[in-house]
């Protein structure tokens, strides 16, 4: 039906040309899946109407797409014309003589541009300095990344305190026990995550000021700024679940395997005059994880 | 009705068709102000080869609009807000909890819009469909050498879709501030300030301050349902607009050649198995948002910024590069108190490099072969054993990437220490795309001296010239001392002899 009368394709011989000489059986397919798809349909009204289940949703509603598309399918390729159609390629390149033209033609405008050389220089100028002043608002989106990344909440007699504001005393952590905290009246912020371990150990390599067997560091990984969410005991190993990185406890946090390549900032504490703990300073190097001028 | 209706339109007499006059007004009415029949008639008749091959990108496409569809319902309902809110849905398990916006419209339109839960699951269905079928398109484009000259264009198109899909995919489960996605955006976060000088101002300005950022989610919105669906569609449009100025590649085969194009019809064959493809597609991805659970965000419970759940999964897409994350070895550099951390390694240089090199492979795989002619027939993987060997150790690489992400699920599901797993992950990166590569360059020199005997059969018709296309054959043809050898001309000359 299609193919005759076109001069620039040529239609195969020899295949079954479409018609209506076709088994009725494929029609039957055809009808059935239209039927499945008008039934699966009116399903899914019926289950929103009354209140809607997901599951019967998502069934019915793959059971009405499924049979329009299979009886699509089927359509074409029992009663639509399947004959091979071989079409000649076009050339994609074009002859000299037009690639000619148009250089050409573009070389024309160019030079009458190039006359007047200083206007074009002065509107190129005038385009770049527009373009300049058009970058400037994108410094609007956001403050220049200076101390927030270096400083967190805590400073020098700030009480170190649960997610709901409760200082800690020594005595209320048991040895092998960890204890999220955060610097006072900055509690859920999320460069400021602290543990507060009390070890146990008996002996602790460490770079800052601590009280007997307890020690704070930062809970954010200094790989990618995980929550370092897993205290080992038996091991004094503190692990990251997002890539894994572990640190030692006893050793200053130190990085002992996966991908993390510096320890866990440490904070110095103390108790005050209520024997709560505070910090007795800010952490002495960034949290989290690093960027070009951490060490700046 | 519409056959009939385009048919007489074709047919200048068009008597005794029912339906013609009104068809034939509406193409006249048109056409007077637009003037497109002739176009149209073209298009309505332009040939498509047919492969099972070929549906594979057709699968990608009809993923992207039924994301279009499900995305705009879904529109309707999400808010895009941090503002603190308690949750008083018809969850029970979260009630009376202090959540932010965003999430709470996450969880009403899983709980307490009609069909919102089905729309959610669609949609994200449809986004692991989307990326993986563009993912199996680029292969085959690869392995068939579908991006040769004249497609090089066409391919750096396909690479910018799948970059783009990647990350609109990540914008957008990133949107609902669970626990999962808010410990993905930190990562995220971390991944650039980790980039050297410009980072920590990336970060910044995009977050519009340190993390979380007041503005991240506001702007991933509009970013995740404006900015990259449009481009996505206009690169799509670009896509398929080269893809029939340029018409599809066709295997060889009886009676094709490079000058021509053999198979179905626009109308209405091919346009209603692809429109059947459409239904089929959107079958499968509405039957899997109905009965198959995916991205639960009321079980990860909201945002904590002290908080990870174990087990933490990205989206497959990122899989690789959460594999990276974890696999790399803790080096860092640092010199005059500046540093080059370790992330930046895992998750700026090694997608930089990888997308680089898929931009550039069309170039580069033209200047190692010394191949720059034009080439509309695609090779069968095994006829070029080297591309296809490279593109497996390619494959292999990222898979091992992509289970390296699993290091945790791995070690408990299996009881293997990661002590175990990250050494074996961090060796078997090169030792498994090696193998690959060494087995699937013996598998296809075996499989095309098995193809030999009967290799000749439709070798003859291939370099047959048909009609008008002996020329582009003649002016395009092969220079000679191609490293590796066209099998077809290889096998045709045997035959001649």
């Amino acid at each position: 039906m299609s193919g005759n009368g076109h001069s620039d394709t040529q239609v195969d011989d020899g295949h079954e040309a479409a018609g209506g000489t076709e088994s009725s059986g494929g029609e039957r397919v055809v009808a059935l899946a239209f039927a499945v798809a008008i039934l699966a349909a009116l399903g899914l009204t019926v289950v929103y109407s009354v209140g809607g289940q997901p599951q019967l949703e998502g069934l019915f509603l793959g059971l009405a797409l499924a049979g329009i598309g299979v009886g699509a399918v089927v359509w074409a390729q029992r009663f639509m014309p399947n004959e091979e159609v071989t079409e000649d390629r076009i050339e994609l390149a074009s002859t000299d003589d037009e690639v000619l033209a148009f250089t050409q033609a573009f070389e024309a405008g160019e030079e009458n541009l190039e006359r007047r050389s200083l206007l074009v220089k002065l509107g190129l100028g005038a385009l770049g300095a527009l373009g300049l002043a058009a970058v400037f608002p994108i410094r609007s989106l956001g403050p220049r990344p200076g101390r927030g990344l270096k400083d967190t909440g805590y400073a020098e007699g700030v009480r170190l305190v649960t997610v709901q504001g409760a200082p800690l005393r020594p005595e209320s952590l048991s040895p092998g026990t960890v204890v999220t905290v955060w610097p006072e009246g900055h509690e859920n912020e999320a460069d400021s995550p602290t543990l507060l371990i009390r070890t146990g150990a008996g002996k602790l390599e460490l770079r800052q000021a601590t009280v007997d067997d307890v020690v704070a560091y930062s809970k954010l990984c200094t790989h990618t700024g995980c929550p370092v969410g897993l205290y080992q005991v038996q091991e004094q190993l503190l692990l990251c679940p997002c890539h894994q990185s572990t640190f030692d406890v006893v050793d200053g946090a130190e990085p002992i395997f996966g991908p993390a390549a510096r320890p866990l900032p440490q904070l110095p504490i103390g108790l005050d005059a209520q024997g709560f703990f505070v910090a007795l300073g800010d952490f002495p190097e960034p949290v989290g994880g690093g960027f070009w001028d951490r060490g700046r | 009705m519409s056959t009939d209706g385009a048919h007489s339109v074709r047919d200048s007499s068009g008597n005794g068709q029912r339906h013609a006059p009104l068809t034939r007004r509406t193409v006249r009415w048109i056409d007077r102000r637009v003037g497109a029949a002739g176009m149209a008639r073209k298009a309505l008749d332009k040939v498509f080869p047919d492969h099972w091959s070929f549906l594979i990108g057709e699968i990608s496409l009809w993923s992207f609009v039924i994301l279009l569809l499900t995305g705009v319902y879904l529109t309707f309902f999400f808010e895009p807000s941090l503002e603190k809110v308690v949750y008083d849905g018809s969850y029970e398990a979260l009630r009376g909890l202090k959540v932010t916006r965003a999430y709470e419209s996450a969880l009403d339109l899983s709980f307490d819009v009609r069909s919102g839960l089905v729309m959610r699951q669609m949609h994200h269905w449809a986004a692991l469909v989307f990326v993986a079928s563009t993912v199996a398109h680029l292969c085959r484009v690869f392995f068939t050498g579908g991006f040769r000259r004249p497609r090089e264009l066409n391919w750096m198109v396909g690479v910018t879709l799948l970059i783009l899909a990647i990350v609109n995919g990540f914008a957008g489960y990133s949107l609902l501030d669970d626990q999962l996605s808010g410990n993905g955006l930190r990562i995220a976060y971390n991944i650039a300030i980790s980039i050297p000088l410009a980072g920590t101002w990336l970060a910044s300005l995009f977050f519009g301050g340190e993390f979380p950022g007041p503005d991240i989610i506001t702007r991933l919105y509009i970013i995740h349902v404006l900015l990259l669906p449009g481009l996505l569609l206009g690169l799509i449009g670009l896509h398929m607009g080269l893809l029939v100025r340029q018409r599809h590649t066709q295997f060889s085969g009886p009676g094709r050649t490079e000058g021509n194009v053999v198979g179905e019809r626009v109308w209405p064959t091919y346009l209603a198995k692809g429109l059947g493809m459409f239904f089929l597609t959107s079958a499968v991805l509405a039957a899997l948002g109905g009965l198959a659970q995916i991205n639960p965000v009321w079980l990860y419970g909201p945002f904590e910024p002290a908080d990870v759940s174990t087990a933490s999964q990205p989206d497959w897409y990122m899989g690789w590069l959460d594999g990276a994350l974890r696999i790399m070895p803790s080096w860092e550099f640092r010199a005059f108190g500046f540093e080059i951390p370790n992330p930046f390694f895992s998750s700026v240089l090694l997608p930089g490099v990888t997308f680089a090199l898929l931009y550039l492979w069309p170039f580069l795989e033209a200047r190692i072969t010394k191949d720059h002619a034009e080439h509309h027939l695609l090779d069968r993987p095994r006829d070029r054993p080297l591309r296809t060997a490279l593109g497996v150790a390619t494959l292999v690489f990222y898979t091992v990437l992509f289970f390296a992400g699993g290091t945790d699920v791995l070690a408990t599901t299996f009881g293997i220490s990661i002590n175990v797993l990250f050494p074996m992950f961090q060796v078997l990166l090169f030792v498994l795309p090696a193998a690959g590569a060494y087995l699937t360059y013996r598998l296809c020199k075996e499989l095309a001296q098995r193809d030999q005997p009967g290799g000749t059969h439709h070798a003859g018709e291939v370099k047959e010239p048909a009609g008008g296309s002996g020329e582009i054959n003649r002016r395009e043809a092969a220079p000679e001392g191609a490293p590796e050898r066209e099998p077809a001309s290889e096998a045709a000359g045997k035959a001649q002899r």
